[in-house]
C-alpha cells in the first residue's frame, strides 16, 4: 500500500552507514535504528530532511526571507525551483510551496526561501510573523520546471517578474552571478509601491554595478499596471530574448498569449508554480454529491469546490498534503461517478481509479474510499 | 482506509418493512430487554447527535496539547524498551532478568496497546505527521498493520457485537454469546481459550485472513497467499530479533535472555487477551441479529456501539497499560479519537445515557474477566442464556465531603489558620 501522507525528503547519508543501518534493523523491526538514536539527538533520525531555521531577514513589511540549515547535506535544487516546507501549526503539520531564493551553490549548504504574507493564510503568517531562528521545519521534495538551463546560460534574458513572483528569479540571479554569467539580462519588475519591492536593495545594486544586469522597476499603484504592448519601448529586442515570465496568473496568461502572437513562444518559460485552480477550462456550473465509502460520510459540492473542501466541511478528516495536486498525499479511489480537474477543466474517472481529492471536482454523483 | 467514525450498516438489507427509522423490533428476541428497542426513532436520532456533537467539539479541540501527549508516550516507550533490552544483556543476574523482562512486558504492551492499536487506527492522523500516521506506522506484533487495519478497523468497529458479521464475537474459533449457534467443536474451547490467551497475536494475524470466506472459497488463493507471506515475513523478523539476536547478544547466557523474551511476549499476549475480551464479551454487553440492525440509522449505530461494549474501571495507570481501551464505550462510538480524551469525555456520555435510561456498562477489571471465563466455559456446552443485564445507568450521588471535624475544636479546621 503506497503511503498516502506527505513526507519530508529521505536525508542522504553515506552508503556505509545506510549499509550498518540496514544490519542493526534487525534488532529494531519494526521500527528502524535511527528511530532509537533519534532518542538521544532528533538531527540522527534518517527519516526525513529536517531544517533548523538560521536566520529571519525582513524583506517588505509582508515578505519574509528564511534561511534554513538542513539537518543533511543538501541534496541541491535547480535555481527556480520550489521546495515542499511543513511546517507544525498547534500540534498539526502543514505543507505548502515555496520559491528557493537561495542558489545552489551556498558556502555553508544553508537554502532560503522567501515568503510573502497571504492575508487569512495560516502558514504564511507564521512564517513571516512568528517564525523564529532555532525553528525546525520539514523539508520535503524540491520540484518545478521554471530553471535555468543545465549547461552554459543563454546569451541574452529577460526576466518579467510582478510581486512576490520575483523568488524563482532571484535564485536564478544569484546562481548567474556566482558564475560570473550575468552577461545580458534585462529585469522588468511590478511590484505595487517601492516599499513592497523584496529584494530591492539588492538588485538596485546589482543594476548600479553595470556589469549585464539592468533592471527596470515599476510601481503599478502609481504608474499603472505593466502592459504587453509597453514591451516594445521598454525592451526593444524582447523577442529574441530568452525570458521567464512570473507574476500573478492573470498576467502571465496575458503575456503567454503576447508571445505567441507576436514574439517565439519556445524562447518563454514561465513559472507554473501556482496552478490555477478554478472552474477549469469550460467553467461548467455543474457540481455533485460525494460519499465517502470509508468514514460514511456524505458531502455536496458545489461548482469548483474540490473534493477535499467539500469532504472538510462535513467534517471529514482527509488524508492531503499540497493542496494543489503536487504531492499525491490526498489520493483516493474513486468507486462510481466522474470527476473534473479544476486545473484544466478535463472530466475523467473510472471505477478504481486513484483521484487526487484536492484537484478534483465532482461532477454529479460520485463515490470514493476514504 | 484513514479513519472511520461509524458508518451506517448500509449494506445490510432491511428486512422489516419501513425499517428505516429505527431497528427492527422481534417481539419473539428473549433479548427484547434490549433498551434500543424501546427507543423511539426520534430519540435515537437525538442520542446520534449528543454523540456526534462530543465528537465534532474534541476533534475542534485537538492541538499541541495532544501532540505532546503522543510524542512523549512514543519516546516513553522506546527508551523503555531500549534500557529493558539492555539491562537483559547481563539476564544472568536474577534481579536483572526480572528488572528487564518486566519493562520489556510493559513496552511491548504500550507498544501494541496504546500506541500500535490506537495510531493504526488513525486517531492520531489528523496530526498529519508522517512518523505517527496510520498510513505508515507498523507495530511488534506478527499481524500485518493492512491486515489487522481491514479486520479490526472496517470489520469489527463497522459491525460490532452482529453476530454472524462481526468476526471478533469468539473470533470464529469461541462460542461466547449464546446466539451464536452450538457446535461440537465448541467442547474444546476452555482449551482454545488457554492457546488463544498465550498466543493471542498469531490468533489475530490468522483471523485477519477471514477463515469463513477460505472455508466457504470465496477468498482468491493469491491473495491469500500473499497475505500469509506477509504474515510470515513480519513473524520471521520478530523471531529473529526475539529469540537469535538479542539472546545472541548476551552471549553464554543466551537461553535467559531468549527466555526473557518468550516472557515478555506472553505477558503481552496475555494482558491484550485479557483486555479486549473484557471489552466485549462480559455479561452486560449486548450482542444482535442482522435483522435487529436492518436499516440501522447513524443514531442506531451509536447506540449498538455503547451497549455492546463494556469498559473496566481502574487507575490511570490502568488505563494506560490497556490503551484506554478500558473505555471501550468511548472508544467504540468515538474509534478516530485521539484516546487520550476518553476519559474526559467519559462523564458527557454518562450523562446520554442517564438522560436516555441506557446502561452504562462498567465493571472492576477482576469481575470482569471471570465474567468472560465462566461465559468461555458454559457456553462451550449446547444451551446457555442471555445473563443479566446492567440497568440504566444513574449517576451516583455527589457525596458533600464530611468537614474534618477535631474534638476540642469548633467546627472545621480553617485552611490557613
Amino acid at each position: 500500500m503506497p503511503n498516502t501522507i506527505e513526507q519530508g525528503a529521505r536525508p542522504t547519508s553515506g552508503p556505509r552507514w545506510r549499509r550498518a543501518l540496514g544490519l542493526a534493523r534487525s534488532l529494531t523491526t519494526p521500527l528502524r535504528p535511527d528511530d532509537y538514536l533519534a532518542l538521544l539527538d532528533a538531527r540522527w533520525s534518517d527519516r526525513e530532511l529536517v531544517g533548523t531555521v538560521s536566520r529571519v531577514i525582513d524583506e517588505t513589511p509582508s515578505a519574509r526571507t528564511i534561511v534554513v540549515e538542513p539537518s543533511a547535506p543538501w541534496p541541491g535544487h535547480r535555481p527556480g525551483q520550489y521546495l515542499r516546507l511543513g511546517v507544525e501549526l498547534n500540534g498539526v503539520r502543514h505543507w505548502r510551496a515555496y520559491s528557493i531564493t537561495s542558489d545552489p551553490g551556498h558556502p555553508a549548504g544553508q537554502v532560503s526561501i522567501t515568503v510573502q504574507r497571504v492575508e487569512g493564510g495560516l502558514v504564511s503568517p507564521y512564517l513571516t510573523e512568528q517564525c523564529q531562528p532555532g525553528d525546525r521545519l520539514f523539508l520535503g521534495d524540491v520540484d518545478g520546471n521554471f530553471c535555468l538551463p543545465d549547461g552554459p546560460a543563454p546569451g541574452s534574458m529577460l526576466m518579467i517578474t510582478a510581486g512576490c513572483g520575483i523568488t524563482p528569479v532571484m535564485s536564478m540571479l544569484r546562481e548567474l552571478e556566482r558564475r560570473d554569467a550575468l552577461l545580458d539580462i534585462v529585469h522588468v519588475h511590478v511590484s505595487q509601491k517601492a516599499s513592497g519591492f523584496i529584494f530591492a536593495g539588492m538588485l538596485r545594486a546589482l543594476s548600479d554595478a553595470d556589469n549585464g544586469y539592468h533592471l527596470i522597476e515599476r510601481h503599478s499603484a502609481e504608474q499603472g499596471r505593466l502592459h504587453h504592448g509597453e514591451l516594445d519601448t521598454l525592451v526593444p529586442d524582447w523577442r529574441t530574448r530568452t525570458t521567464y515570465l512570473s507574476g500573478p496568473s492573470l498576467m502571465m496568461a496575458e503575456f503567454e498569449q503576447y508571445w505567441a502572437d507576436q514574439g517565439d513562444s519556445a524562447l518563454l518559460n514561465t513559472e507554473q508554480f501556482q496552478p490555477y485552480i478554478g472552474l477549469g477550462h469550460d467553467g461548467g456550473s455543474e457540481g455533485g454529491h460525494i460519499g465517502f465509502r470509508v468514514s460514511g460520510l456524505e458531502a455536496e459540492a458545489e461548482s469548483g469546490v474540490s473534493i477535499l473542501v467539500a469532504g472538510e466541511r462535513v467534517g471529514a478528516q482527509l488524508p492531503h498534503g499540497c493542496r494543489m495536486g503536487i504531492c499525491h498525499s490526498c489520493i483516493g479511489r474513486l468507486q462510481s461517478g466522474q470527476v473534473r480537474d479544476l486545473r484544466t477543466g478535463e472530466v475523467h474517472g473510472e471505477a478504481g481509479q486513484a483521484v487526487r481529492t484536492c484537484v478534483n471536482a465532482p461532477v454529479g454523483n460520485i463515490e470514493i474510499e476514504l | 482506509m484513514q479513519q472511520h467514525t461509524g458508518p451506517t450498516t448500509a449494506v445490510i438489507p432491511p428486512t422489516i418493512a419501513g425499517g428505516s427509522g429505527g431497528p427492527g423490533h422481534d417481539p419473539a428476541d428473549p433479548t427484547s430487554t434490549n433498551p434500543l428497542h424501546r427507543l423511539t426513532p426520534a430519540q435515537i436520532e437525538s442520542i446520534g447527535l449528543a454523540f456526534q456533537e462530543i465528537h465534532d467539539e474534541v476533534h475542534a479541540d485537538l492541538g499541541a496539547r495532544d501532540t505532546r501527549y503522543i510524542r512523549n508516550l512514543v519516546v516513553f516507550e522506546r527508551r523503555l524498551a531500549a534500557v529493558s533490552r539492555a539491562v537483559l544483556m547481563a539476564s544472568r543476574y536474577p534481579p536483572a532478568w526480572l528488572i528487564g523482562t518486566l519493562g520489556l512486558s510493559a513496552a511491548k504492551v504500550i507498544e501494541n496497546m496504546e500506541l500500535g492499536h490506537n495510531i493504526l487506527h488513525g486517531q492520531w492522523d489528523w496530526m498529519n505527521d508522517p512518523q505517527i500516521h496510520s498510513s505508515t506506522w507498523d507495530w511488534d506484533n506478527v499481524s500485518t498493520a493492512a491486515g489487522w487495519k481491514h479486520s479490526h478497523n472496517v470489520i469489527h468497529h463497522t459491525y460490532t457485537n452482529i453476530i454472524g458479521k462481526d468476526k471478533d464475537v469468539g473470533y470464529e474459533v469461541m462460542r461466547v454469546s449464546p446466539k451464536q449457534k452450538w457446535e461440537p467443536r465448541f467442547i474444546a474451547q476452555p482449551v482454545v481459550n488457554l492457546i488463544l490467551m498465550a498466543f493471542f497475536e498469531w490468533g489475530v494475524a490468522l483471523h485477519d485472513l477471514d477463515f469463513e470466506a477460505i472455508e466457504k472459497g470465496t477468498k482468491d488463493p493469491k491473495v491469500l497467499k500473499a497475505e500469509l507471506r506477509a504474515i510470515g515475513r513480519k513473524a520471521r523478523k520478530q523471531m529473529v530479533k526475539d529469540y537469535i539476536l538479542f539472546p545472541a547478544l548476551s552471549g553464554r547466557y543466551w537461553k535467559r535472555t531468549l527466555a526473557a523474551n518468550f516472557t515478555a511476549n506472553i505477558v503481552r499476549n496475555v494482558w491484550a487477551n485479557a483486555v479486549i475480551f473484557c471489552g466485549h464479551f462480559p455479561d452486560q454487553a449486548y450482542t444482535f441479529t442482522e435483522d435487529e440492525v436492518a436499516g440501522e440509522t447513524r443514531g442506531a449505530w451509536y447506540v449498538r456501539q455503547l451497549l455492546g461494549a463494556v469498559n473496566i474501571e481502574g487507575s490511570d495507570t490502568f488505563h494506560l497499560m490497556s490503551g484506554n481501551l478500558s473505555y471501550q464505550i468511548e472508544h467504540h462510538l468515538f474509534p478516530d479519537m485521539p484516546s487520550s480524551r476518553y476519559k474526559e469525555i467519559a462523564p458527557r456520555v454518562k450523562a446520554i445515557c442517564e438522560e436516555y435510561g441506557l446502561p452504562y456498562n462498567t465493571g472492576p477489571f477482576l469481575k470482569q474477566w471471570l465474567m468472560v471465563q465462566r461465559t468461555i466455559m458454559r457456553l462451550a456446552f449446547p444451551g446457555g442464556g442471555e445473563r443479566e443485564k446492567a440497568p440504566p445507568y444513574v449517576a451516583p450521588p455527589e457525596v458533600e465531603p464530611e468537614p474534618l471535624v477535631v474534638s476540642g475544636v469548633n467546627g472545621p479546621i480553617p485552611a490557613f489558620p
